[in-house]
C-alpha cells in the first residue's frame, strides 16, 4: 500500500488540454474519489498514474518514489474498468490466476491457490470459481474483475467507474461492498466517477474535477456544506443546490424586490465584503423551510420521493426546490409561506462563482 | 383526452410471455407510469397501446372503443421516444408545426398552437433555431412540443428523459409534471427509474417478467408494497429485508431476526394477526426501510445494542449500516449522528413502518400496526 502524489500535471491531446496543473495528494489507505462530469479529465488522470500514458509536464510519485520512468507493470497498480474485461471462455478461477502467471511474477502454484482462495472469500465468489465467466450476472462479473485486481495485492487500486454499467439496486449494494472491501484491505483506492452519490457515500476524500482542473478537495461533509464554487455546489447533492441571483443593499440581499429579500445575519453580515454588490445566494432544498416565515411562493410541482417530497416553488420567475417530510400536504398552484435556514446559506461571487467565505487555499488544502 | 383500458392483454414470443393477463385502467387525464426493470414488458405494453405492436389476446379500449383494428396513425395518440427524433434541417418552429401541416391545419391555427406549446415548454426563444444548436433538454422539450400540438387523446412516453444527464433529468421531472397538470392529456409514461415514477405519477403500475405486480399511488406503493419485488424495487436505499419469525411474548410479540440474531418487542396484536392468517410463524420476511430503523446513541428502552459499520454521508442525511448479529440493517440518520464505523449504538424497528411478507410466496401479509 502506498500514497500517491501528483505534482502540477499537465496533459494535452493536440490542442485540447485534458489536465491543467493538476496537484493531488492521496494518502496511504485512503479511499479517494475523483468526481467530475464527462470530459473533466478523470480517466486521463487514472491512465497517467497507471503508466498507460505520460504527462507533458509535472511528476507522479507512488510510495514516495518518482515513477516517471517506470513501466506500467513496475508501478504495481491495478486498474478496474467500467467494462469488465474478463476472458469469456475461461472459468472465474482461470481469470483470477491470469495476472499471477505473468512473466514478471514468480509465484508457486500454492501461493496462487492461496491468493485466489483469499480473494474469492473476501468477494464472496467462492461458489463461482469453476464457472465460465460468460455465465455470470453483471454484478458477479464486476466482482470477478475486482478479484483480479485483489489477487495481485497491488500498492494502489485505480477504479474507473466500475459500477456505472450495473442497475441501480446492484450499484447501491456494491457501493457498500467496495467501501467495506477497501476498509478490510486497508488499501489505497483512487476511484473515478461522475456520480456524486457514489462519491459522497464511499469517499474518505473527494476531489472535484472540472475541465482538467481540481476545483476542491475535501471530505464529503466539506464538499457538501462548504462548496468552493457554484460548480461544486450544483454538482454535488440532489436536488441540486438552489442558486439565486441577488443584489446586496443595506444589509439585505434582494432577489425579487419586495417579494424575495434575505436579511444578512450573523457571520455573513459581519464578514460581508463591502465591495460586493451582486451575489449568487446558494441554498440547499432541505434548508428551504416550508410553512413558516414571511416569504411567499407559488407551488409549481410536487414530487413524491417516498420518505420525503420535493416541492418546486416559484417566486415570479425564480424557481426554488424545497424538501419536506412525506406527510406534509402541499397543493400544486397554492401559495405557501417559506423561509431559509439562515445559518446554511452560501454566498458566491456573481461573476466568478467562487464562494465569498471560502478562500481558495482553504478549500483545496482543507 | 380519454381513458385507456387494457383487458386481459397477452403477448408471447414462442412459449415465453412478454405480457401476461394484463388488466389496467388508465383514467381520463391521469398520469400513469409503467415501471419495471428491463425486459419486464413495459415498453411492449406502451407500444401495444400505440398500435405499434400487435397483441395475441385481450383487448385495448380507448374511450370505450376497441382499437384493435385501428392503425397507429388513426388512434390519435402521440408518442415521445427516448431519442428525440427531430428533423435536423427544420427549425424548432417547423419541427413542432410538422404534424399539423401533415393534417392540413390552417396557417393561423398552426401558428397559435405552436406558440402555445412553445410557451408551455419555455422554448419560445428557440423557435428559429435548428435542432443542432439545442441542448439535450431543449431537444426533448421540442419533441414533447411536437406531441402536444396535435392535442392527442393520449400521450405515450418511452423513457423520454432517460438519455439526459442527472441534473437535467431532475429539472425535466418537475417540468413534465407541470406540463401534464396544465394540458391534462392522459399520459402513459414508461421508465425503469423509480425516482421518476414516484416523482411524476398519479398512479404507478409496477411490472416484472410480464406480470403486473401492483397499481397504486406513489404513497401506496411506497408505504404498502404488495410483495417483496415492489418493496425492493421502490425506494432508495433499498428496503431492508430479513428472514425471521414471530413468537408470543408476555404482553407483546417477539420479532426474531435471522436465526436469533436479535429479538425485538412488537405489539401483542402482531402475533394474533399472523396466526389468524394461518401463516407459519417462522417463515416471515421482515421488511423495513432505512427511515424505519430508529437509532439511539444511548441505551434506550426497547432498543437493542448493535454495531455501526459503514457510514454513507449523503449530505442532508447519513445511511448507516448496522450489524445485528449476522444481519445487516441500513438506517437513515441525521447527518453525523453516528460518528464512525465500529461505534456501539442502539436500534429498534418502527412498528408502523415494518412490513411482513410470506417468505414462501413473497406476498405481503397486509399487516398494518
Amino acid at each position: 500500500m502506498a500514497q500517491v502524489h501528483l505534482e502540477r500535471i499537465t496533459k494535452k491531446f493536440r490542442r485540447h488540454t485534458a489536465l491543467s496543473e493538476l496537484t493531488l495528494d492521496i494518502q496511504d489507505s485512503e479511499f479517494f474519489v475523483l468526481l467530475g462530469p464527462t470530459g473533466a479529465g478523470k480517466t486521463t488522470t487514472l491512465r497517467l498514474i497507471a503508466g498507460l500514458d505520460s504527462p507533458d509536464t509535472g511528476s507522479i510519485s507512488i510510495g514516495g518514489k518518482d515513477v516517471g520512468n517506470w513501466s506500467a507493470a513496475e508501478r504495481d497498480v491495478a486498474l478496474v474498468f467500467q467494462y469488465y474485461s474478463l476472458y469469456p471462455h475461461y472459468t472465474v478461477r482461470e481469470n483470477l490466476e491470469f495476472p499471477l502467471k505473468s512473466k514478471h511474477r514468480r509465484f508457486t502454484s500454492e501461493e496462487i491457490a492461496a491468493r485466489i482462495a483469499k480473494a474469492a472469500k473476501t468477494l464472496r465468489i467462492e461458489h463461482l470459481l469453476e464457472r465460465k465467466t460468460d455465465r455470470l450476472s453483471g454484478g458477479e462479473m464486476q466482482r470477478v474483475s475486482i478479484g483480479r485486481a485483489i489477487v495481485r495485492e497491488p500498492r494502489v487500486f485505480l477504479m474507473d467507474e466500475p459500477l456505472s454499467n450495473l442497475d441501480a439496486k446492484l450499484r447501491e449494494l456494491l457501493r457498500a461492498e467496495l467501501k467495506d472491501l477497501q476498509m478490510k484491505l486497508g488499501a489505497t483506492f483512487l476511484y473515478v466517477t461522475h456520480d456524486q452519490v457514489e462519491a459522497m457515500s464511499m469517499g474518505d476524500k473527494i476531489g472535484v474535477l472540472n475541465q482538467g482542473r481540481i476545483v476542491q478537495v475535501g471530505t464529503p461533509n466539506q464538499i457538501y456544506n462548504q462548496p468552493h464554487d457554484t460548480f461544486v455546489a450544483t454538482f454535488v447533492g440532489s436536488p441540486a443546490m438552489n442558486l439565486l441571483s441577488a443584489a446586496a443593499a443595506a444589509g439585505r440581499l434582494v432577489v425579487v424586490p419586495g417579494k424575495l429579500e434575505i436579511p444578512l445575519e450573523g457571520d455573513a453580515a459581519v464578514r460581508w465584503p463591502s465591495t460586493t454588490d451582486r451575489v449568487t445566494v446558494g441554498v440547499r432544498s432541505e434548508d428551504v423551510l416550508l410553512g413558516q416565515g414571511g416569504l411567499e411562493g407559488q407551488v409549481y410541482a410536487v414530487e413524491n420521493h417516498g420518505v420525503e417530497k420535493v416541492v418546486t416553488l416559484k417566486v415570479d420567475d425564480h424557481a426554488l426546490k424545497a424538501t419536506v417530510p412525506a406527510r406534509m400536504v402541499v397543493e400544486v398552484n397554492s401559495t405557501v409561506s417559506f423561509t431559509f435556514n439562515q445559518r446554511k446559506l452560501q454566498f458566491f461571487d456573481a461573476k466568478t462563482g467562487v464562494n465569498l467565505f471560502s478562500a481558495r487555499e482553504e478549500a483545496i488544502h482543507g | 383526452m380519454s381513458a385507456i383500458v387494457l383487458k386481459d392483454v397477452e403477448k408471447y414470443f414462442g412459449e415465453n410471455y412478454i405480457i401476461r393477463k394484463l388488466n389496467l385502467e388508465i383514467r381520463d387525464r391521469e398520469f400513469v407510469v409503467l415501471l419495471g426493470p428491463s425486459g419486464c414488458g413495459k415498453t411492449t405494453t406502451l407500444r401495444a397501446i400505440a398500435g405499434l405492436e400487435d397483441i395475441d389476446s385481450g383487448q385495448i379500449l380507448i374511450d370505450g372503443k376497441p382499437v384493435h383494428d385501428l392503425q397507429a396513425a388513426d388512434r390519435d395518440i402521440a408518442f415521445v421516444f427516448q431519442l428525440f427524433a427531430l428533423y435536423p434541417h427544420l427549425t424548432v418552429y417547423e419541427n413542432i408545426a410538422f404534424p399539423l401541416r401533415a393534417t392540413r391545419e390552417s396557417v393561423s391555427v398552426i401558428d397559435e398552437r405552436v406558440r402555445d406549446a412553445a410557451k408551455a415548454l419555455r422554448i419560445e426563444s428557440l423557435l428559429n433555431k435548428r435542432p443542432s444548436a439545442l441542448s439535450g433538454g431543449d431537444m426533448q422539450r421540442v419533441a414533447i412540443g411536437r406531441a402536444l400540438v396535435r392535442r392527442p387523446k393520449a400521450m405515450l412516453m418511452d423513457e423520454p428523459i432517460g438519455a439526459l444527464d442527472a441534473k437535467l433529468r431532475e429539472e425535466m421531472r418537475a417540468e413534465l409534471k407541470h406540463i401534464h397538470l396544465q394540458n391534462e392529456a392522459t399520459t402513459v409514461y414508461v421508465t425503469h427509474d423509480q425516482v421518476e415514477a414516484m416523482s411524476m405519477a398519479d398512479r404507478i403500475a409496477i411490472m416484472n417478467e410480464g406480470v403486473l405486480q401492483q397499481v397504486g399511488t406513489p404513497t401506496d406503493v411506497y408505504q404498502h408494497p404488495a410483495n417483496l419485488f415492489v418493496a425492493q424495487f421502490i425506494g432508495s436505499p433499498i428496503m431492508n429485508v430479513v428472514e425471521g419469525a414471530v413468537r408470543p411474548g408476555d404482553g407483546h410479540t417477539e420479532v426474531v431476526l435471522g436465526e436469533n440474531d436479535a429479538s425485538l418487542r412488537f405489539p401483542a396484536e402482531l402475533f394474533h394477526k399472523v396466526v389468524e392468517q394461518r401463516h407459519a410463524e417462522n417463515e416471515l420476511s421482515i421488511g423495513v426501510r432505512p427511515e424505519g430503523v430508529l437509532v439511539a446513541r444511548q441505551p434506550t428502552d426497547g432498543y437493542i445494542p448493535v454495531e455501526a459499520h459503514i457510514i454513507e454521508p449523503l449530505g442532508p442525511y447519513d445511511i448507516v449500516d448496522l450489524r445485528v448479529g449476522k444481519q445487516l440493517l441500513r438506517a437513515r440518520t441525521a447527518s453525523g449522528y453516528v460518528e464512525k464505523a465500529g461505534d456501539a449504538v442502539w436500534a429498534r424497528l418502527d412498528e408502523k413502518q415494518t412490513h411482513f411478507f410470506s417468505t414462501r410466496t413473497g406476498e405481503s401479509m397486509g399487516i398494518r400496526l
